[in-house]
C-alpha cells in the first residue's frame, strides 16, 4: 500500500515551554500542565503512518490533544516540534518546512477539513454554493457554469437539496451544515481529509447518515481520512486503525476491533467499558 | 518663497518620500505602497492623496489639469486647481487635456487617450479591493502577497447567482500585471479598459488610507471576470436599440451622465466636459 502521510514526533506546547515539560507531564502524572513552567503540553511525540484510502481514528477525552494533532497537520496551528511528510502525487512534502503560500496551496488543493463547528469551515455570509465555489476558485477554475455545475453535483452527492444551494448556510440545520462542509472539503477531490468531531452534537439518525456518507466517499474516491472523535461508535464504524490518546500522548494503538474487544491500557478499558 | 511656504506646499523631505514611494509603486505594479500622508490644509477625503502626488511631482514647466467627475468646473476641481496655482508659482493650468502634462482626476479617466508624456493622478478613497471581504489589513496584506483572491471572486459569483450579472458599478477590481488586484478608485466600468496598456503613467493616491499605487505605462490591467461571464462596460443603448448621444455635442462615443431637465425630461450629456467642448468646437468649425 502507498503511504500518504508520515508523522514523526509531533508535539505542541501552549505557553513558554521548558526542558522539563515533556518529562513531567502525561498519563503517568495525570496532567498535561507542566508543574515547572505552567505550559500546557497538548501533544507529545505523536507518530503514525497513514496509507491511501485508509481511515485512521484518533480517540480520547476532551483535552487529550486529538484535535490539536489535526489542527497542526491542517496548518491551523504551528506545532512546537516534530515533522510530517506528505506523499503527494509525484513528490514528498515536509509539511512544517513549507512557506505560507505552499501551505495554503496544500490546504486548498490536497487537504480537506470538516470541523465540528460548521462556522469554522463555512463562511456563513455567502451561500452554500458560494462556499464550494470559493474552493474551486482557489484552484483556478474560472468558468462560472462549470463552478455552478460542480457545486450542484457535490451538494447532490452529499444529499443537500440543490434547490437550496443559493441559500445562506446559517439557515440550514446542523446536519445540513455538516453536509455542506463535507461537500466543500471534497470540492477539489483531496486525497487526504481531516474530520474533527463531525457528528458531535447531531441527532442519531443524522449522525448515521453522515457516517454512511463518509464511508461511501472513502470507497468511491479512495480518500485517506483522519477521524478525530470521542465517540466509540464513530470509531467502530469508520476507522480501521485507532490511536487512543490521553494527556497529549498515545497510550494505545492498533486495529480498531482489537482495541475495542481487547483493550490493554487501563484508560482504554475504562473507556470501552463505560460506553458498552 | 516670500510668504514662507515652500514651492508646491510640501517640504522637500515630504516630496522626496512620496517620489520614492511612487518609484516603488511603479516597480511593483498594483502594490499598495504605504507612505506618511501629510496633513494638508483640507480634510482627508477631499483628494489629499492625489494632491500630494501632484505636488510631489510638479515642476515649474508643468501644465496641470484638475478634473472632478469629468468636469473642470465643479467645486473639488476648482478648489484643488486654485490651491495648486497658489502654492506653485510659475506653473500653468489648463482645462484642455492635450495641453496638460500632469492631470489630477477624481472618479474619471479622460475620454481621449493619454500620451506617454502625460501623468494621470487619481484620487482614491479606498485603496484595497479586498476590504469588502476581509476587514483586517494584516490578513489582506498576506492575501495580496499570495495572490489569494478567491474570496473576491466568490463575491462576483454571488452577484451572478443573485442578479445574473456582476453588479459592481465603480471601483471594479482589476488585476495588474497578472498579480496584484487593485481598487482602481471610483471610476466607472467604462474607464477600466483604459488602464490596460495605457501610454501614460497612472498613479493612485489615497491620503486618508496612506497608500500609493501605480499602473505603469504599457502594463496589462485585467478586470476580474469569469471565462464565460466576461467583463462589460456600461450600456448606453436606448429602448430603440440606438446608442444615446450627448445633448450638447452629439457624441455617441462618450461616457454619459443622466440628468432630469427643467421639463422633467431625461437628458444625457458627456461626463467629460473638456471632451464635450472640443467636440462642439469641431462641429462649429
Amino acid at each position: 500500500m502507498d503511504k500518504i502521510l508520515e508523522v514523526k514526533g509531533l508535539s505542541q506546547v501552549y505557553g513558554p515551554g521548558c526542558d522539563l515539560c515533556f518529562t513531567s507531564t502525561g498519563p503517568e502524572f495525570e496532567t498535561n500542565i507542566c508543574p515547572h513552567c505552567g505550559s500546557i503540553v497538548a501533544l507529545h511525540d505523536l507518530n503514525f503512518d497513514l496509507y491511501k484510502g485508509e481511515i485512521l481514528g484518533i480517540m480520547g477525552e476532551s483535552g487529550s490533544g486529538k484535535s490539536t494533532a489535526v489542527k497542526c497537520l491542517y496548518f491551523d496551528q504551528i506545532p512546537y516540534s516534530g515533522s510530517a511528510l506528505f506523499f503527494d502525487e509525484t513528490e514528498q512534502k515536509r509539511l512544517f518546512e513549507l512557506n505560507p503560500a505552499q501551505r495554503r496551496s496544500l490546504r486548498n488543493h490536497r487537504f480537506g477539513m470538516v470541523y465540528q463547528n460548521a462556522n469554522l469551515g463555512l463562511n456563513f455570509d455567502i451561500s452554500a454554493g458560494g462556499n464550494i465555489a470559493e474552493r474551486l476558485l482557489m484552484s483556478q477554475v474560472m468558468n462560472y457554469r462549470e463552478i455552478r455545475e460542480r457545486a450542484r453535483e457535490l451538494l447532490a452527492r452529499t444529499e443537500v437539496l440543490t434547490e437550496r444551494m443559493d441559500e445562506l448556510p446559517k439557515n440550514f440545520s446542523g446536519g445540513m451544515q455538516q453536509r455542506v462542509q463535507i461537500a466543500k472539503a471534497l470540492a477539489t477531490r483531496p486525497p487526504l481529509l481531516f474530520l474533527d468531531e463531525v457528528t458531535t452534537g447531531l441527532d442519531l439518525s443524522v449522525q448515521a447518515k453522515i457516517l454512511d456518507l463518509i464511508l461511501e466517499i472513502q470507497s468511491e474516491l479512495n480518500t485517506a481520512m483522519i477521524v478525530v472523535t470521542h465517540d466509540l461508535g464513530v470509531i467502530r464504524l469508520l476507522a480501521g486503525r485507532t490511536l487512543v490518546m490521553k494527556y497529549g500522548r498515545v497510550i494505545e494503538r492498533g486495529l480498531t476491533d482489537q482495541i475495542l474487544e481487547d483493550p490493554q491500557h487501563a484508560y482504554t478499558q475504562q473507556l470501552v467499558a463505560s460506553a458498552l | 518663497m516670500s510668504n514662507g511656504i515652500n514651492f508646491a506646499f510640501l517640504d522637500e523631505y515630504a516630496k522626496r518620500e512620496i517620489r520614492r514611494s511612487v518609484i516603488k509603486a511603479i516597480c511593483i505594479p498594483g502594490y499598495q505602497v504605504p507612505y506618511s500622508s501629510r496633513e494638508m490644509p483640507m480634510g482627508r477625503g477631499f483628494g489629499t492623496g492625489g494632491l500630494q502626488l501632484t505636488l510631489a511631482l510638479i515642476g515649474v514647466t508643468d501644465t496641470v489639469k484638475v478634473i472632478d467627475q469629468g468636469s473642470d468646473d465643479s467645486v473639488n476641481a476648482v478648489n484643488l486647481r486654485k490651491f495648486i496655482e497658489m502654492t506653485c508659482p510659475g506653473i500653468a493650468t489648463t482645462t484642455r487635456l492635450q495641453e496638460a502634462t500632469l492631470i489630477q482626476s477624481r472618479h474619471r479617466i479622460p475620454e481621449q487617450a493619454l500620451r506617454a508624456d502625460q501623468i494621470l493622478v487619481l484620487q482614491v478613497p479606498y485603496p484595497d479591493a479586498l476590504v469588502i471581504v476581509e476587514p483586517s489589513e494584516d490578513k489582506r496584506k498576506v492575501m495580496h502577497g499570495e495572490a489569494d483572491y478567491s474570496r473576491l471572486l466568490v463575491k462576483l459569483y454571488e452577484d451572478i447567482v443573485k442578479f445574473d450579472e456582476i453588479t459592481i458599478s465603480h471601483r471594479y477590481p482589476t488585476r495588474i500585471n497578472d498579480h496584484y488586484i487593485i481598487d482602481p478608485s471610483p471610476i466607472p466600468r467604462y474607464d477600466v479598459p483604459k488602464l490596460h496598456n495605457s501610454k501614460a503613467l497612472i498613479l493612485f493616491g489615497a491620503g486618508r488610507e496612506k497608500k500609493i499605487y501605480a499602473v505603469p505605462p504599457h502594463c496589462p490591467a485585467e478586470p476580474l471576470a469569469f471565462d464565460d461571464v466576461p467583463f462589460r462596460i456600461e450600456d448606453f443603448t436606448d429602448s430603440r436599440g440606438e446608442r444615446r448621444a450627448c445633448k450638447l455635442c452629439g457624441s455617441q462615443e462618450s461616457f454619459l451622465d443622466e440628468f432630469i431637465d427643467e421639463q422633467g425630461e431625461r437628458v444625457y450629456q458627456c461626463s467629460d466636459s473638456d471632451y464635450c467642448e472640443q467636440q462642439q468646437e469641431l462641429a462649429h468649425g
